[in-house]
């Protein structure tokens, strides 16, 4: 797939948007997938014990998934040069409501010798904010 | 926790075999949509070897080098009271199925921040060449008591 075209950037631009509907499914899913079996994943009694407001999904979870309209925007998964987050708040998903939570991608720094954008975002559940300096490099030469 | 883990470098874990079904696997579990991260024709049509692993299953892998220094007596880190505070993956390429990748952690730094501990460790991993893949690093808060 063809790259975004580095010289129509601007910063500030918003490059992508999308919601995640989150489920327990959706925990016991990545639980599998990744290996991380730690109960306060799945057992309300678990994260109840330990003082938590309830099951929680993995920081990890989000971290992978707040990427993914990045990842589309690029075009290649192979052109996420890097990417970090902050764990600030956790995110409880209700048994039978489950999470909601919604990524917005912006541009926030462009490199031009490099040609590699940075793309800011901004993870939230409701109104509050999940993952801190939340930056992807993309590579875009 | 010990404050001279500070440099400490542990033994390159097993070397762990990327597999196609577990990069599909692990790409529908972070809701990727992207065809390379599914699908090996379409992998093979942007230029990779076979289907490209989200950016963030490096963790599967980094995971192994984690748990050494979590069982390390001498770190002396109590994992019930561990924190993920920060995490980064700086790629020199993507994960492509097909990988054989090893991993070695080193302690970047050890701080302590009132009654709070934060050890920041950085995961080399290296693919069967011995060349550089990406590193995984990941800042963990040890709550003090309460």
């Amino acid at each position: 797939m063809a790259a975004p075209d580095f010289a129509s950037l601007a910063v500030g631009d918003v490059v992508a948007e999308r919601e995640f509907p989150l489920t327990r499914d959706s925990l016991v899913r990545y639980a599998g997938a990744s290996g991380d079996f730690n109960p306060i994943h799945y057992r309300d009694d678990v994260a109840a014990s330990v003082g938590l407001p309830g099951v929680l999904a993995h920081g990890m979870l989000t971290m992978g998934f707040a990427v993914q309209p990045v990842v589309d925007w690029a075009g290649d998964p192979g052109r996420v040069a890097d990417y970090q987050v902050r764990f600030t708040r956790p995110v409880v998903v209700d048994p039978v409501d489950g999470a909601l939570v919604t990524v917005s991608a912006k541009v926030g720094q462009l490199d031009e010798q490099a040609t590699v954008a940075r793309i800011d975002l901004t993870v939230k559940l409701g109104d509050d904010t999940v993952l801190g300096k939340a930056q992807v490099r993309v590579a875009l030469g | 926790m010990n404050p001279e883990l500070q440099g400490r470098v542990y033994p390159s874990t097993e070397p762990y075999l990327v597999g196609r079904e577990k990069v599909r696997e692990f790409a529908r579990a972070v809701f990727a949509t992207n065809p390379i991260n599914l699908d090996p024709e379409a992998a093979a049509a942007a230029g990779y070897a076979d289907v490209v692993a989200p950016p963030t299953f490096a963790v599967v892998v980094q995971e192994h080098s984690l748990a050494q220094l979590l069982a390390d007596s001498d770190a002396g880190i109590d994992f019930s009271r561990v924190v993920h505070g920060d995490q980064r993956f700086t790629s020199t390429r993507p994960i492509v199925a097909g990988d054989l990748l090893t991993a070695t952690l080193t302690v970047a730094s050890v701080k302590s921040l009132g009654a709070h501990s934060m050890v920041t460790a950085e995961t080399a991993i290296t693919d069967a060449a011995g060349e550089h893949v990406v590193t995984a690093i990941s800042t963990l808060v040890i709550r003090g008591e309460d």
